[in-house]
């Protein structure tokens, strides 16, 4: 009994937290946290089709990349806000997501296979828009920024504190949505799935459209993770949205936090941002500025939690306090 | 566009698929016998090339030359990197053993970032230049002496795998695992002694690679794409298409950069990776997933 008043109260002391940060906390802690924030949320996008659904995709930075250039040359050549910008780009990560999974589940393509082909996806995305004339190619694409002391939420332009509330709210909302779809027919359709396939479908799972629901709404997830990354940073260059780079540190959180829980993405993404920077500041105090250093570092203790925590970090601190 | 420069562009494009296949072979015996794919795959390729033209710089040791020495040193590092950190994860979750190698390889590009810096490194020979005329073809010098090398490479190891024991155990190992453990093989033996193989058969590629091409840090990560990319094309495991898979898309860039732009030539490369994988996942020469 005592775990959970803990649990409780901790829970509510970092919900006064999370509300007052902006409040509290330097312009440069802020920019820190949204980042927390958006790997937290994005994270648990993957979280749900790897660690509840057991489906290895490894390049999710294709949704990342649609969604943000979706909406965002949506508003740079049509003047569209992103308030409606957010439901196109969450259908084209939602459709992307479903053709690439109807491609691989209609022949049973899964596991390492299936990881490789979203790589291929994603690559094969990153190529295209390298092309594309219409938003920028290589150039890339720039919206346009107004002064940063007014809120417009509707064209998601401002000052910093606009965009930690919005991610707070998405990781809030991220967390709700996948709790209820866990707790419905077809989240437990999919935990069968990730467990054992083939018992799932003696049971009656329609698997192939089972997959598809997870990876439709785990795209349209990180498309929205996408949109606000557009207009958070304000600039997009295909080999930085659509890289390689964007797909691993998405699936870092979860795994690191512990996959398959609820809150591992966000404890994975805290310990992250947190080893981030401390490594930065440690490499600094020590007069280290080496291009790779700070890589190395950071590499080097994730390489070290993936082998001690196999679980992740997660489920072994509630398995500590709980016992 | 005339023949002549379709048959010279596309004798190139094979004699680069010769290297590639190499590269990727190591890929699949590494997948064939742990089923482990080795994400760090490209990036221990391109420290392979350093090391080249790091001894060129220093000795003057042609890569033809350093490629014994730096196949074994590979070969080392890819028994101890299976033996001390791959071993554990064998059994383990995919996407586990993907972080594990993906971190090998970060601190890997990293790591040579730090040591050798961003700039592009290369090799001139006294017969760089060099190329043989015949009739209308022109053909590169140094890419055949890299073509013809990393042939008879390929074909020593496909002998070893049919002709010695050791090779044997290792195919019986990737054939059935319960059985070879049951006739008493020494599996962790020879997951090490096959991803050292692996590693050997990447420093070899990136011996002869450091002839035809330039090496930066940033190298790595593009070369793992290239050889998972030919290895799937031929399936995964299988020695024979991972030879077909270099070949094809060696020959596919050079069209690509012949046809549509140099810069979309690995967009095609994916393109025949999505339709390979469409139309027959087990690629073009591998087996039937159970």
């Amino acid at each position: 009994m005592k775990a959970p008043a803990l649990a409780w109260t901790g829970g509510a002391l970092l919900g006064i937290f999370l509300l007052a940060a902006p409040f509290v906390l330097s312009a440069y802690l802020l920019s820190v946290l949204i980042l927390i924030l958006y790997f937290a949320f994005v994270g648990q996008a993957w979280n749900l089709m790897m660690g509840f659904a057991g489906q290895l995709s490894l390049g999710n930075a294709l949704y990342v990349g649609l969604g943000a250039y979706v909406s965002a040359a949506l508003f740079v050549h049509l003047a569209v806000p992103p308030a409606l910008g957010v439901l196109a780009a969450a259908a084209a990560g939602a459709l992307a997501a479903t053709v690439i999974g109807a491609l691989a589940f209609r022949f049973g393509i899964s596991g390492v296979h299936f990881a490789l082909l979203t790589i291929a996806f994603a690559e094969f995305a990153r190529l295209g828009f390298a092309h594309l004339e219409w938003t920028g190619a290589n150039s890339g694409l720039f919206l346009p920024v107004r002064s940063r002391s007014d809120i417009d939420l509707l064209n998601l332009r401002g000052p910093p504190i606009l965009f930690y509330y919005l991610i707070l709210a998405l990781v809030a909302g991220a967390l709700a949505l996948v709790h209820r779809l866990m707790r419905s027919p077809l989240g437990y359709s999919w935990l069968a799935i990730r467990e054992e396939p083939e018992a799932a479908q003696s049971l009656g799972i329609d698997l192939f459209r089972a997959r598809l629901a997870v990876v439709a709404t785990g795209g349209a997830m990180t498309a929205v993770g996408g949109v606000f990354l557009a207009f958070y940073t304000n600039t997009l260059f295909p080999s930085d949205v659509f890289g390689m780079h964007r797909s691993i540190e998405i699936i870092l959180a979860p795994i690191i936090g512990g996959l398959g829980t609820f809150l591992g993405p966000v404890v994975g993404a805290v310990l992250l941002g947190v080893l981030g920077e401390t490594a930065t500041a440690a490499l600094g105090a020590l007069g280290i500025q080496a291009a790779g250093a700070k890589q190395l570092v950071y590499t080097f203790v994730l390489l070290l939690i993936v082998m001690g925590l196999p679980g992740g970090v997660w489920p072994w601190l509630w398995k500590r306090w709980t016992r | 566009m005339t023949l002549d420069l379709i048959a010279n562009v596309l004798i190139g494009g094979v004699l680069t698929g010769a290297v590639y296949a190499l590269m990727a072979l190591g890929l699949s015996v590494v997948f064939g016998v742990t089923r482990v794919v080795n994400f760090a795959h490209g990036e221990m390729m391109a420290l392979a090339m350093f090391a080249a033209v790091l001894v060129f710089d220093q000795a003057g040791l042609d890569p033809l030359l350093s490629l014994p020495i730096i196949a074994a040193a590979l070969f080392a590092a890819g028994y101890v990197l299976q033996r001390r950190l791959v071993e554990p994860f064998i059994g383990r979750p995919e996407h586990e053993q993907f972080i594990l190698l993906l971190a090998v390889a970060v601190i890997l590009t990293n790591g040579m970032l730090l040591i050798f810096g961003p700039e592009a490194r290369g090799i001139v020979t006294d017969y760089s230049f060099d190329s043989y005329a015949i009739g209308p073809l022109v053909i590169d010098k140094t890419k055949l002496i890299a073509a013809g090398a990393a042939s008879l490479i390929a074909a020593g190891l496909f002998a070893f795998f049919r002709f010695t024991i050791l090779g044997k155990t290792i195919r019986a190992c990737a054939d059935n695992l319960t059985g070879a453990q049951v006739v008493g093989l020494d599996v962790g033996r020879t997951y090490a002694l096959s991803f050292g193989l692996g590693a050997a058969c990447v420093g070899a590629a990136g011996a002869l690679a450091s002839l035809v091409m330039d090496v930066t840090p940033m190298l790595g990560p593009e070369l793992t794409l290239l050889a998972f990319i030919i290895v799937i094309i031929g399936g995964m495991g299988s020695l024979g298409g991972a030879l077909l898979g270099g070949l094809l898309i060696g020959v596919s860039e050079a069209a690509a950069g012949l046809v549509v732009a140099p810069s979309m030539k690995s967009m095609v490369s994916f393109a025949l990776l999505i339709l390979v994988l469409a139309a027959r996942p087990q690629g073009l020469l591998g087996r039937r997933p159970r």
